[in-house]
């Protein structure tokens, strides 16, 4: 009983740890402009992919690291700079086009470039399962779960404590505002996007070695992140964190004790019941209209 | 209706009358009939996004109702087909009504969110229900048959649904000039302004979001019954996808702009086709660039062009 529960809750966290990671990334990008990003989760594919790509090609792991997450910055830089700057303050509707419209080109180019197979990488350090309590651990499930920890952390540090973090805060809260006092909100935008792809990619890199990827993966696991990013209140940092651990745990316990093939509609009933129940989020604020 | 909406229906006759007698063969026939049935259920969908301001990104979850309401009730229970239509579209209705109310309390990037959720759900149920629904490999759908005239040909299908297009559209240009449709927009226009004369926001985002629902599930009952197989792909994410953007690229608030965006995103892939594993791509950057350089979407960029609105 015990170990069967141990089992879905590792496995849900570990998971979890990439619905956080994505859900970090919706949170940067809308706080900087208000954009929910449909092309988060092609970070996350394009993270995986070119990993195993640069593995094939025998790059050192570190090489390898750091090529699958700055080229995904990169392409999130582009596109905010092509498709997201030009059209600032289009309605709701067309930034989703145009986000979906991005997603398409990015998995379509990974269509055509590395095909459509289903590819793996080799875990970091040795598959040797870590057993607890009667349940096993993956030794990669612990690299998820530190890295996304310490990438927390980071992120936390750099929120708080740096003057960029700061300015990326009061954007968010107040844009004139923030202009008025000289912050570059363009600069937030920019930046907001190339650590949103960034962070999609290293969750992408980090679960490859688990889940296998593919090129159509990122549809899935951005939409999941999506949920948790709405689950935790959206915009909210901390929120989307647990939104994404929350939204993990719920569904490896699903696919657990009630049924696997509905796994991928736990995500989403719980969101329509959160939704129903408190319409900002678990832990979204208040908010009043403005006539 | 105005003079120019008179016009524009008009040419919608017109152009149906002319169209059957110019198709040069039946593969242009069945993309025509294609393309008017995207128009029917798009032209329901703008009531919702362009009129009412409200999103929903999971509207091939309603069209999937209806499609596999006319594939299993006939099959497994012997329902006429025109029963099962009107089963589909009554379950519809339910489902869209009941989650409607709790939904639309919510705005923006939260409804868009609850109603993607609905329409992975009912995808996934319709995936998983095999013993019903035949799965992932989808399932055969009886033909229609009405008083005994049982519908096979092309050319009867196709003016059938041109009939329907007709209506949908006469309807609609109605819908938006009666009392129903000015709270519409005025909602759109500022929630809580038409809340202080008197209009009941949330009923009015209800009705129109259960009607737009219904369109869907009556089409895609008919699409099932034309094409003669259902796929859960009918209800995918993507599905729901095409369909906003037939509203946006052809012109939210716009009944001909439903039009051209469901004739345009129709033939696009089959344009595509040539480009041989590239369709996404340019797809992809279609969407972007119709997006970035047309954000009113063509019919009503062209009519401001020209000077006059719709």
């Amino acid at each position: 009983m015990l170990s069967q529960f141990l089992q879905f809750l590792f496995s849900g966290i570990t998971v979890g740890a990439t619905y956080a990671l994505a859900a970090l990334g919706f949170t940067l990008i809308y706080n900087a402009s208000n954009v929910i990003n449909f092309a988060q989760g092609e970070f996350i594919m394009l993270g995986g992919m070119l990993a195993v790509l640069f593995a094939q090609m025998g790059l050192p792991l570190p090489v390898v690291l750091l090529l699958a997450v700055v080229i995904p910055a990169l392409v999130g830089i582009l596109m905010e700079k092509i498709a997201i700057e030009p059209v600032k303050g289009a309605d709701t509707v067309s930034l989703i086009i145009i986000t979906i419209g991005a997603s398409l080109i990015i998995r379509g180019l990974i269509q055509v470039w590395l095909g459509k197979g289903t590819f793996s990488l080799p875990a970091f350090s040795g598959d040797a399962p870590i057993h607890i309590l009667g349940a096993t651990l993956l030794p990669q499930s612990l690299w998820v779960l530190a890295v996304t920890a310490l990438l927390v952390a980071a992120l936390w540090y750099f929120f708080s404590h740096t003057l960029t973090g700061k300015a990326m805060l009061a954007t968010s809260f107040n844009r004139t505002a923030a202009e008025l006092v000289g912050i570059n909100t363009n600069f937030v935008l920019f930046l907001s996007f190339a650590m949103s792809a960034g962070l999609g990619a290293v969750g992408g890199i980090l679960v490859t070695p688990i889940t296998m990827t593919s090129y159509d993966v990122g549809i899935m696991l951005g939409l999941k992140g999506f949920v948790a990013a709405v689950v935790g209140g959206l915009g909210n940092g901390l929120g989307a964190v647990l939104g994404g651990l929350l939204v993990g745990i719920l569904e490896a316990m699903g696919a657990g004790y009630i049924s696997s093939a509905y796994k991928d509609a736990v995500p989403f009933v719980l969101i329509l019941f959160i939704l129903f129940f408190m319409p900002r989020g678990l832990f979204g604020g208040k908010s009043t209209d403005r006539v | 209706m105005n003079k120019n909406a008179s016009f524009g229906l008009g040419l919608v006759v017109a152009v149906l009358l002319v169209l059957p007698f110019v198709l040069p063969n039946s593969y242009y026939t069945d993309l025509a009939i294609r393309m008017a049935i995207n128009a029917i259920i798009v032209i329901g969908l703008n009531l919702l996004i362009g009129f009412a301001g409200q999103i929903s990104l999971g509207h091939a979850g309603f069209l999937g109702i209806g499609a596999y309401a006319s594939a299993v009730l006939p099959t497994h229970f012997g329902m006429h087909p025109l029963l099962a239509m009107a089963a589909g579209a009554a379950a519809t209705a339910v489902i869209a009504g009941v989650v409607a109310k709790p939904i639309f309390k919510l705005k923006g990037n939260y409804l868009a969110m609850a109603t993607l959720g609905l329409g992975i759900i009912i995808n996934i149920a319709l995936r998983n229900e095999a013993q019903w629904t035949g799965g992932p490999d989808g399932m055969a759908v009886p033909a229609l048959s009405v008083l005994g005239f049982e519908l096979s040909s092309d050319k009867q299908w196709y003016w059938v649904v041109a009939a329907l297009l007709v209506i949908s559209v006469w309807a609609s240009l109605n819908i938006i000039d009666s009392p129903f449709g000015r709270a519409l927009r005025a909602l759109h226009g500022s929630e809580v302004a038409s809340q202080v004369v008197g209009v009941n926001i949330v009923r009015y985002k209800v009705s129109i979001f259960v009607m737009s629902a219904v369109f869907a599930s009556i089409m895609g009952s008919i699409t099932a019954h034309y094409i003669g197989f259902v796929t859960p792909n009918f209800a995918d994410f993507f599905h729901s996808i095409e369909l906003v953007t037939m509203v946006v690229v052809g012109g939210m608030a716009s009944v001909f702009g439903s039009i051209v965006g469901a004739v345009l995103l129709t033939a696009l892939p089959q344009a595509l086709a040539t480009f041989e594993g590239w369709e996404t791509v340019v797809f992809g950057a279609v969407l972007m660039l119709c997006m970035i350089f047309l954000p009113k979407g063509l019919v009503p960029t062209l009519a401001a062009k020209l000077g006059k609105g719709e």
